[in-house]
C-alpha cells in the first residue's frame, strides 16, 4: 500500500503524545479509574483511536509491537503502526515490549507474555487490550494507587481471566501490565494490583 | 533582623556577567578566534572530541574557549550539544588498516612492513621551554621531504596472528548489532563493545592512572607496544534505503595494540594476547592507556583472578566518565542544608548522651 | 523565546521522552522497583538535578504549572535555574505556591503543605540504590533485591542501636515499598519520611548520573524501616519558626552573628510566606496546616 493511504496519526507530534501518555500514566497510577481519552486521529478499523493513540504516544524503532489475530491479517493496521511509530513487528507475543490485542477472549494467556527476570522485572510486554465495555463493578482490586478498594471488570476478556490476573500478582515484581481502552475511555491494571479472590 | 535570602535570580545573572568578562581577560590582548584553537591548541580539541564523543573539531575549539580553556568543561559542552542530535544510523566499522599513515611505531620489532614513522610526536624533544614561541613567527617551512607510502601496512599483531602466537580477534558477524551505551542504559557484566566504547568516551586522567597502577603490579598484564598508528581514516555509512555504502569523509584517529603476555589457562594455550585502545584525533597518552585497561578488564574473560582496581569491570565503568564524576563531585556545592540540618540535630543529641554516660560514670 | 524555536517543547527530543516515558510506565507499575533508563547528557552537570530534570521534561505539558524546590526553597540558585530551564524551553507557568503546582520538582523537600490528587512531585535523587553504601556493586544489589534479600539494612540499623542506642540515619532514611521493595527517599530528612504514605500525588523519582527511575504510585504504603523495640521517629525540633510560628514543620537553622546567635526558621519558603501574608483568594489550601 502506498505511503499517501496511511490515515493520519497525531494531529501535533509533540504535545498529543504528552496529553496521551499522562493519562496512561494516570490510569497505571490510579488502577481500575476509567478516564475518557480524547484521540483525535483516525486509526484504520478495528483499531480504535484510543488504543491508536497509546500505541503512537509510546512505540518507536526501539520496541517491538506484537498484533493479535484480529489484526495481523490486517496489512492496513500494521503498516498504519509502523509508519507513524518505526516500530518493529513481532512475530510472537512472548517477546514483544508491547502487545495490542483486539479479540481478547481468543488472547494468550498472561502468563505466556514477557514476564521480565528477578533482576529486571520491567523487562516485561506492556499489553493493549481493546473492549467493548469497562465498568466500575464485579472484580475488586487493593493495592498502590487505589485508596480503599476499587471495583473493575472489562468485557469481553477469557473465561479464566480473574484466576490469570491472581496469578499475574502472585508473579510480582515479574508481570504484564494491561492497559484497557474501549472507544472513548481508557483504564488499566498493572501487575501491582492485588485482586480480592472470591469463590 | 534575619530576611531568608532572597535574590538567587539576580546572583546567578551577575555571575554569568563575571564570566563572560573574566573569559575575555585582558581586553587590550586580542581575542582568540576558534580557529586558532583549532589550528594551534589541535591536542586539546582532539581530546575534546575524543571524551565530548563528537568528532566536530570547530565545536570542540568554540567548546574550549567557552569553557576558558578546562576541558572538562569544554567535553560537558559537546556533550551536552551531541545529546541533542538526531541519529540516522550507525556507521560502519572504520579500517585502521587502510589508514592514510601519519605515524606508526612499534616497541615489539625494530622493522617490519610498513616501516616506523615517527610523525608528529613530542617523544625524543628535550623539554626546555622554547622562547622563541614568544615571538610571532611565520610557519616554520618543513625541510625534510616526508615519504608518502602508498603501500598497505599491516597490524603488528596480525603478523603474529599469522604465526597462530596470538588469540584470534574474536569473529564478529557483519552487521550484529553493536552496544551504545548512550541509547540503552549499562548493565554488569557489561560486552567489551561496550567496555570499550566507555573507555574511549572515559577520562584520560583516569585511564592513565589505571593504566599505570597494571605496571606497577596492580593486575599486571606484561605489556608490549605492538603497534601505535596515527592517521586519516574514512567513514562509511550504508543506509538502510541505499543498500549500499557511501562515504561520510575522512576523520584522523589514535590506535593502539597492545600485546600481552599470557601463561595460558586450562582452555587456551599460552598465547599472546591483546588490549585495545582508539581514539579521535592524535590521542596517544589516551590510546595506550585505554588499551592498557582493555587488556586488564578482560581478566574475568580470561580466567585470570580479578584483584586489582584495574580489571574490576564495574568499579572501572562507574568512574571512568568525567561528565558523569565532575557533575557528582561539584554538586558538593549545591546546599545541603536541611540533610546538614538532620545531622546538626543528631550530634548533638549523641552528644548530649555521652556527655550523660561520662557524668554518671564519673559520679559512680 | 529563541530558545524553544531550536529545541523541542521542554529541550528533550520525542525520542527521549518516549523512551523516559515507558520507564516511567514500568516504575509506576513496580512501585519501588529501579528502572533502568538511557538517561542522556543535559545542559546542567550530573548531580545536579539532571534525573529529575528528565522526568519533568517527559511529563510536563503546555497547560502544567511547575514549582522548583531545592532545600524547601523556591529560591535558591539551582532551584532558581531549573525553573529559567523550564520557562525558556517549554515556556510552562511556574508558581512558588505548593498549591497552584501540577508539577513540583524537588531536592531534598517534601512540601510542608499536604500535596493533593493530581499533583506530581518529581524528586532528584543522586545515589537510588538505598544498599549502596552497604554494598557498592550493582550485580550484587540488583540480586538482593531480586530475593528480597535486605538483611544487610537490618544488621547496619542493628548496630546503630547496639552502638547509639538508636538509628542515626538522619536523612535518606530507608523505606519499604508496598511490602516488597527497599526504596531510597532521596537525601529528604526523616522528617518527611511519613509525608510519603498513602500520599495522595504520585511521586517519580529520576538519578541521571545513575540511570535509574523509581516511582510511588498515590496511596501507596511507604513504611520506614525500624524495630519493633526501637519504632521509627521523625525528627522534632522543640520549638517553632521564629518568623511564622509554625510548629511541628522542618526548621533551618541560620546563624545569625558569630558570638553563638542562631534561630530556627522554616525550610519551606512558600510554606513560610503564605502563613505571614494575608490568604489569597484564589488559593485554596494555602493555610492547610500539615499533618
Amino acid at each position: 500500500m502506498s505511503i499517501s493511504a496511511v490515515a493520519p496519526g497525531f494531529t501535533d507530534s509533540v504535545h498529543d503524545a504528552q496529553r496521551v501518555f499522562r493519562a496512561v500514566l494516570g490510569a497505571l497510577a490510579r488502577p481500575g479509574r476509567i478516564a475518557r481519552l480524547d484521540a483525535t486521529l483516525v486509526p484504520p478499523p478495528p483499531l480504535h483511536s484510543t488504543a491508536a493513540a497509546i500505541l503512537l504516544a509510546l512505540a518507536d524503532f526501539e520496541t517491538t509491537v506484537w498484533l493479535d489475530d484480529g489484526l495481523s491479517d490486517d496489512s492496513e493496521v500494521a503498516e498504519f503502526l509502523r509508519f507513524h511509530t518505526g516500530a518493529r513487528l513481532a512475530s510472537s507475543w512472548r517477546e514483544a515490549d508491547f502487545a495490542l490485542v483486539t479479540v481478547p477472549e481468543r488472547m494468550p494467556a498472561l502468563a505466556t507474555f514477557a514476564q521480565g527476570t528477578p533482576e529486571y522485572p520491567d523487562r516485561s510486554t506492556t499489553i493493549v487490550i481493546q473492549v467493548e465495555a469497562m465498568t466500575n463493578a464485579g472484580w475488586e482490586f487493593f493495592g498502590p494507587g487505589i485508596p480503599d478498594r476499587v471495583q473493575f471488570s472489562a468485557a469481553p476478556l477469557p473465561l479464566d481471566f480473574q484466576r490469570q490476573l491472581a496469578e499475574n500478582r502472585a508473579r510480582f515484581p515479574r508481570g504484564v501490565d494491561l492497559i484497557f481502552a474501549t472507544a472513548a475511555d481508557i483504564a488499566a491494571l498493572p501487575r501491582s494490583a492485588r485482586i480480592v479472590e472470591r469463590a | 533582623m534575619y530576611v531568608a535570602v532572597k535574590g538567587g535570580e539576580a546572583a546567578i545573572a551577575a555571575a554569568h556577567a563575571l564570566l563572560d568578562k573574566e573569559r575575555r581577560g585582558d581586553p587590550t590582548v586580542p581575542a582568540l578566534t576558534t580557529e586558532q584553537i583549532r589550528e594551534q591548541l589541535a591536542l586539546a580539541v582532539d581530546r575534546v572530541t575524543c571524551e565530548g564523543s563528537l568528532y566536530d573539531r570547530d565545536l570542540a575549539a568554540l567548546a574550549i574557549k567557552q569553557a576558558r580553556g578546562d576541558l572538562i568543561e569544554a567535553v560537558f559542552l559537546l556533550r551536552a550539544y551531541r545529546s541533542t542530535l538526531p541519529r540516522f544510523g550507525y556507521a560502519t566499522p572504520i579500517e585502521t588498516g587502510a589508514m592514510a599513515i601519519r605515524r606508526r611505531i612499534s616497541a615489539t620489532f625494530k622493522d617490519l612492513p610498513g616501516g616506523q614513522v615517527l610523525g608528529p610526536t613530542f617523544d625524543y624533544t628535550h623539554r626546555l621551554l622554547d622562547d622563541g614561541l614568544n615571538d610571532q613567527v611565520p610557519a616554520a617551512e618543513l625541510t625534510h621531504k616526508i615519504a608518502h607510502d602508498e603501500a598497505a601496512v599491516p597490524h603488528v599483531a596480525n603478523l603474529l596472528g599469522a604465526q597462530g602466537l596470538i588469540e584470534q580477534n574474536p569473529e564478529v558477524e557483519i552487521g550484529a548489532p553493536v552496544g551504545d551505551l548512550t541509547r540503552d542504559p549499562l548493565a554488569f557484566p557489561a560486552d567489551r563493545d561496550l567496555r570499550l566504547q566507555s573507555l574511549a568516551r572515559g577520562d584520560e586522567g583516569l585511564l592513565l592512572a589505571l593504566g599505570y597502577s597494571t605496571q606497577r603490579g596492580y593486575g599486571r598484564t606484561h605489556p608490549f607496544a605492538g603497534e601505535i598508528r596515527m592517521g586519516h581514516v574514512e567513514v562509511h555509512l550504508a543506509p538502510e534505503e541505499l543498500g549500499f555504502e557511501v562515504s561520510l569523509g575522512e576523520i584522523v584517529v589514535t590506535e593502539c595494540e597492545m600485546v600481552n603476555q599470557f601463561k595460558g589457562s586450562a582452555e587456551s594455550p599460552p598465547q599472546f594476547t591483546r588490549g585495545y585502545g582508539l581514539a579521535f584525533g592524535h590521542s596517544e597518552r589516551k590510546a595506550m592507556s585505554m588499551a592498557l585497561v582493555d587488556r586488564a578488564l578482560r581478566a574475568r574473560d580470561l580466567g585470570e583472578e580479578v584483584i586489582a582496581p584495574a580489571q574490576d569491570e564495574e568499579f572501572v565503568l562507574s568512574h571512568v566518565d568525567n561528565v558523569q564524576a565532575t557533575g557528582f563531585v561539584e554538586h558538593l556545592k549545591l546546599p545541603h542544608y536541611v540533610d546538614f540540618q538532620a545531622e546538626l540535630q543528631l550530634v548533638r543529641q549523641m552528644r548530649r548522651e555521652w556527655e550523660e554516660a561520662n557524668r554518671k560514670e564519673a559520679a559512680e | 523565546m529563541s530558545d524553544a524555536a531550536v529545541y523541542n517543547f521542554a529541550y528533550l527530543d520525542e525520542q527521549t521522552k518516549r523512551m523516559i516515558r515507558r520507564a516511567l510506565l514500568k516504575a509506576v507499575a513496580i512501585p519501588g522497583y529501579q528502572v533502568p533508563f538511557a538517561s542522556r547528557e543535559m545542559p546542567m552537570p550530573y548531580g545536579w538535578g539532571t534525573g529529575g530534570v528528565q522526568v519533568t521534561a517527559a511529563v510536563l505539558g503546555a497547560d502544567d504549572t511547575l514549582k522548583v524546590i531545592d532545600q524547601g526553597a523556591d529560591d535558591t540558585t539551582n532551584a532558581v535555574s531549573i525553573r529559567k530551564f523550564f520557562e525558556r524551553t517549554a515556556g510552562v507557568a511556574t508558581t512558588t505556591h505548593t498549591s497552584d503546582a501540577t508539577v513540583i520538582q524537588t531536592r531534598h523537600r517534601i512540601p510542608e503543605t499536604p500535596l493533593r490528587e493530581g499533583q506530581i512531585l518529581v524528586y532528584q535523587v543522586p545515589i537510588p540504590e538505598p544498599l549502596r553504601f552497604l554494598e557498592p556493586r550493582e550485580t550484587e544489589t540488583r540480586r538482593q533485591h531480586a530475593l528480597e534479600d535486605y538483611g544487610l539494612m537490618h544488621v547496619k540499623l542493628y548496630e546503630d542501636i547496639a552502638r547509639h542506642g538508636h538509628i542515626a540515619t538522619t536523612y535518606a532514611y530507608p523505606v519499604k515499598v508496598d511490602g516488597r521493595y527497599l526504596m531510597d527517599p532521596s537525601p529528604t530528612p526523616k522528617f518527611d519520611n511519613p509525608k510519603m504514605d498513602m500520599c495522595p500525588a504520585l511521586q517519580l523519582f529520576g538519578a541521571g548520573r545513575e540511570k535509574r527511575i523509581y516511582a510511588l504510585p498515590p496511596y501507596t504504603r511507604v513504611v520506614s524501616l525500624d524495630f519493633e523495640d526501637h519504632p521509627f521517629e521523625p525528627t522534632k525540633f522543640d520549638r517553632g519558626c521564629a518568623l511564622c510560628g509554625a510548629e511541628g514543620i522542618y526548621l533551618d537553622e541560620v546563624v545569625t552573628d558569630d558570638c553563638g546567635g542562631r534561630m530556627f526558621v522554616c525550610s519551606d519558603t512558600d510554606f513560610c510566606e503564605s502563613r505571614r501574608t494575608p490568604p489569597r483568594a484564589a488559593a485554596p489550601g494555602l493555610n492547610e496546616v500539615p499533618r
